[in-house]
């Protein structure tokens, strides 16, 4: 089936005439039609600006002037500023806010000649793990309607799983782009922090978010994070590093590469069949040539607690701007200014949110500065450094992307903390800047699971290459959810 | 009980940039209500600042001027507070680590006196919008426009023991600035804009009193009549066996008095914390080079010079050097032939004379600095007498051209003709015998009666030195 293909694929079949864009676009508004309503993925579609804009790829495929991702219909999760569209970032408090610009992802992306289908559902302003908290209700695992898909960036997980679109753009803080690619069975890369600009992103902690593309395999997130990646002048955390050929080095050899493997990835709480499905992946790249060294992170302890000071400090902030004043949600009839400010902010704001301002708030105030905030940045210096001691013997890391597979709806709600324990291998990336790609490998009991690989600063080519190398041998990411309603 | 009075000074300079700290929007002051706001300035989800790096330099060169620490690196915070006029709901300024560190500025004191006041720091900050509660019927307006305006907040140690050392702290910082060419230094536009904290305490005593904090004074004025009213207030307070309390207040000048905005207790928690969508602001020595190159010389420097180079009165080079636009027209007139001396009575006497009575200032002067040097020129070469020139300089301020075609025009050029003096003379002396007589037998004073009939005659065009010196011969002959 059509919708089976990867970008590389559909490229193909779109340069020899196999098929238009129009007809491929709307093959996935039909599909989206038919089955998003069990999987809740999409918070909108737009399905006119989808055919408009596949009609004009078609047009420049006519015309010679195609790229890789001329005419491939995308979804962009909803955190990505889009001119003229709902731009809702899974709040309340966005629910009417009309973007009048286009993110720099966004803008780099149509410029690519990519279809948009539509934006995806999310945890509530990126704060989650199971994408139980957007406003727009649960996204569902198309591998199992019952369980999670991962968060915060589950829609956009979930839709390319169940084929629902080629690609999806994703954001990570702290593995909301690798986790939920693991639950759902396919592949998510976080760069390096400066590697995509931030431009048009709604932000949730300044410091740590990033934007990937979360795809079928590895070659696709290259051709997508081709076309991401770069400098921008509007965000001036963003590295002005020039941008590989990601496609040209996918598969290079492996051949005496160092893998090192951190023994805290693979210590207490790690479900023992992921821990097998990982380890026979290793075993095939020791086959493909690499080299297994035994490594510590010693402070991986530290990498959640400090999470969870640094992320919600950054959000208090960053939040602040939503106070019912100029866009979006506000109260109705307020009697004064603290009371539109109190009930637009009560009312907009999930619990999540309301949460992770709530701890921000108090690490960042008078008296406890020194003793949260400013402890947090000492340990994600220690934790950074632990990387780059690693790294001085390793050229990948590589362990699981998370402790289990997909977890049950509900089942972790109202347990913050076992919720938060579940980013325990992606954090670290996060504080440290580090590129990551999460891979599908061996399923346990027909649910995915992912193998992480983390890379120096910048290395997302070599993070590429190694995932691919391993997708070459393998048929996991070609796996699709074993529903029959999915799979006609 | 003799009171000391203690003031330091926060004073917000706004910086001289075309466009915003933070985005491309202009700063251009006046505009229509929000449309000088980009979704930057809004705060729109998703936007990120990106420095204007128009602010560092100027605020190297002010770091240079007073002699600063100036670290290689300093940080963007943001401080965080919910007002409507704040749309991000946290201002972007430094906290720890600000552009400029300890420097100092040297003041003049009435006395012909000086003293060094101490200037704590001095950090780049972004200014909020403006909310109008005024005709909007029990709702607020807010205009935006004036959101992200770059600011240098300069903060001095609480080193004047007075108010007059207060203003003339605050004078000299607008002079400063306005000719650093960093600031337009206009008060009513609220670029210029100073906070006072003032406290008291018995001589002699160490230790300060608690101090109040005084907004809003938009004028010297304002501010030494806000600053007289607070000095009473405390002493009145603490004579009266009251405590003073550490708030806010805001100075109301309808009512010269001031009021209390907020106390201590309600103050912000400001959470301030680095900014971390915006880099560390590390200064290389290039950059320090390169404002040190680009400095002006300043106030004192000019002044020291004008009164070796030009041998000018102290007074008249500190006259002159009061502002760098008067200083540089001065200048202007001299290389344009002036002498230097008759130059600076010129600007600092009929010149300014003429712009306050027209209320005009100095930059929209209709007479131009090439204009008075050919003025003066034309009174070193005897052309026009010293009196006839102010003739001729109001008709230059009416726009009747310069000094050659004014001169030309009204017939006022000198006689300079001995032979025509003569023959106008031998006239007068003809005409009126007694008075010579007079003379003769001894009443020199009468020579004055003399002159001014040949000034009669001539309407004051002829030589003065040649009138007179002809005069004597032909008298005393």
């Amino acid at each position: 089936m059509i919708h089976n293909k990867s970008i590389v694929e559909l490229g193909a079949g779109l340069q020899t005439g196999e098929f238009s864009s129009v007809e491929l676009t709307h093959h996935f508004i039909q599909r989206i039609e038919q089955l998003d309503k069990d999987l809740n993925a999409f918070v909108s579609t737009t399905p006119e600006q989808a055919l408009a804009e596949a009609e004009s790829a078609d047009q420049a495929i006519k015309t010679g002037q195609a790229g890789p991702l001329t005419g491939i219909p995308i979804v962009q999760k909803d955190i990505f500023c889009t001119r003229g569209v709902k731009t809702s970032c899974g709040s309340k408090m966005l629910d009417n806010f009309i973007s009048p610009y286009d993110a720099t992802v966004v803008e780099k992306l149509k410029r690519a000649g990519v279809v948009s289908l539509g934006k995806a559902n999310m945890d509530e302003f990126a704060m989650g793990s199971s994408n139980e908290t957007s406003f727009y209700g649960p996204v569902h695992n198309p591998w199992d309607k019952g369980r999670v898909p991962g968060g915060s960036s589950g829609g956009s997980a979930a839709a390319v799983a169940a084929r629902l679109a080629v690609a999806a753009t994703g954001t990570d803080t702290g593995g909301s782009i690798r986790q939920p690619a693991a639950f759902c069975g396919i592949t998510g890369l976080k760069p390096t922090y400066g590697r995509i600009s931030r431009f048009g992103m709604i932000a949730f902690a300044s410091s740590l978010d990033q934007a990937g593309p979360m795809t079928r395999d590895a070659a696709d997130a290259a051709l997508m994070l081709q076309a991401m990646a770069g400098f921008d002048p509007k965000d001036s955390t963003c590295a002005n590093q020039p941008v590989p050929d990601y496609s040209a080095t996918l598969s290079d050899s492996l051949e005496g590469l160092k893998v090192g493997l951190p023994r805290e990835y693979f210590g207490e709480g790690l479900d023992p069949s992921v821990a097998a499905s990982v380890d026979a992946a290793i075993d095939l790249y020791k086959r493909l040539g690499a080299e297994v060294i035994d490594i510590s992170l010693p402070n991986s302890g530290l990498a959640v607690p400090t999470y969870y000071v640094v992320a919600p400090a950054e959000c208090s902030s960053n939040l602040s701007r939503f106070d019912g004043v100029r866009f979006g949600y506000r109260c109705q009839q307020p009697k004064d200014l603290e009371d539109l400010y109190k009930r637009s902010r009560g009312e907009g704001f999930g619990a999540e949110v309301k949460r992770r301002i709530m701890i921000g708030t108090y690490a960042l105030s008078a008296g406890y500065y020194d003793a949260y905030y400013l402890k947090a940045q000492k340990t994600r210096h220690l934790i950074s450094d632990d990387f780059k001691q690693a790294f001085k013997t390793v050229d990948v890391i590589m362990g699981p992307t998370t402790p289990t597979p997909a977890f049950g709806l509900g089942e972790k709600v109202d347990d913050p903390v076992t919720m938060y324990l579940n980013d325990i291998y992606t954090i670290a990336t996060n504080l440290a800047g580090l590129p990551g790609v999460s891979i599908p490998i061996e399923p346990v009991s027909g649910l995915p699971v992912g193998l992480q690989i983390i890379g120096n600063y910048f290395t997302e080519a070599k993070l590429l290459n190694v995932a691919h190398r391993f997708q070459q041998e393998t048929e996991w990411h070609r796996l699709a959810p074993e529903d029959s309603r999915l799979n006609p | 009980m003799q009171w000391e009075t203690v003031i330091g000074l926060e004073i917000h300079t706004q910086l001289a940039t075309k466009s915003k700290i933070f985005s491309g929007a202009s700063i251009a002051y006046g505009a229509d209500p929000n449309t000088q706001a980009c979704i930057i300035d809004l705060g729109f989800p998703g936007v990120l600042p990106v420095l204007n790096e128009a602010v560092v330099d100027m605020a190297l060169t002010f770091g240079l001027a007073i002699n600063a620490e100036i670290g290689p690196r300093s940080v963007f915070a943001r401080k965080n507070y919910f007002y409507p006029d704040l749309p991000k709901g946290y201002q972007i300024s430094q906290f720890e680590l600000p552009i400029v560190g300890m420097g100092s500025l040297t003041i003049d004191l009435e006395d012909g006196s000086q003293k060094v006041i101490g200037i704590t720091r001095a950090h780049l900050e972004e200014d909020a919008g403006k909310s109008l509660h005024e005709d909007f019927h029990g709702m607020s307006g807010i205009d935006l426009n004036r959101t992200g305006t770059p600011l240098l907040e300069i903060v001095s140690e609480p080193d004047m023991r007075s108010i007059k050392e207060a203003v003339a702290y605050a004078r000299k910082i607008h002079q400063l600035v306005v000719y650093l060419g960093i600031c337009d230094g206009n008060m009513q536009e609220g670029s210029f804009r100073v906070d006072a904290n003032l406290s008291i305490r018995p001589f002699g005593q160490e230790a300060f009193g608690t101090r109040t904090e005084l907004k809003n004074l938009n004028s010297f004025r304002f501010m030494e009549r806000a600053l007289n009213f607070e000095l009473e207030r405390q002493i009145d307070l603490i004579e009266g066996g009251g405590k003073v309390v550490q708030e806010t207040r805001l100075y109301d000048a309808d009512r010269d008095e001031t009021r209390s905005m907020r106390s201590k207790e309600e103050a912000n928690d400001y959470r301030y914390f680095p900014d971390p969508d915006l880099l560390p602001v590390e200064i290389n020595d290039q950059q320090l080079q390169r404002a040190r190159q680009n400095m002006p010389e300043l106030p004192d420097q000019k002044r020291q010079r004008f009164e070796s180079d030009y041998s000018l009165s102290s007074t008249d080079a500190l006259m002159l050097t009061q502002s760098r636009q008067q200083a540089d027209f001065f200048e202007k007139v001299v290389s344009n032939g002036g002498d230097a001396r008759m130059a600076a009575n010129w600007v600092t006497v009929e010149l300014t004379g003429a712009l306050n009575k027209a209320g005009i200032p100095l930059s929209q002067s209709p007479v131009t600095p090439e204009q008075v040097g050919g003025l003066l020129r034309r009174i070193a070469d005897n052309t026009i007498s010293g009196k006839l020139a102010k003739q001729v300089f109001e008709a230059m301020w009416n726009g009747e051209g310069d000094a050659d075609k004014v001169i030309e025009a009204k017939g006022l050029k000198q006689i300079t003709d001995s032979g025509q003096i003569e023959t106008i003379i031998d006239e007068i002396i003809a005409n009126n015998p007694k008075q010579v007589e007079q003379f003769r037998a001894g009443k020199d004073k009468l020579l004055g009666f003399f002159v001014g009939q040949v000034m009669k005659q001539t309407q004051g065009k002829a030589n003065p030195g040649q009138v007179n010196k002809i005069l004597l011969g032909k008298l005393k002959g």
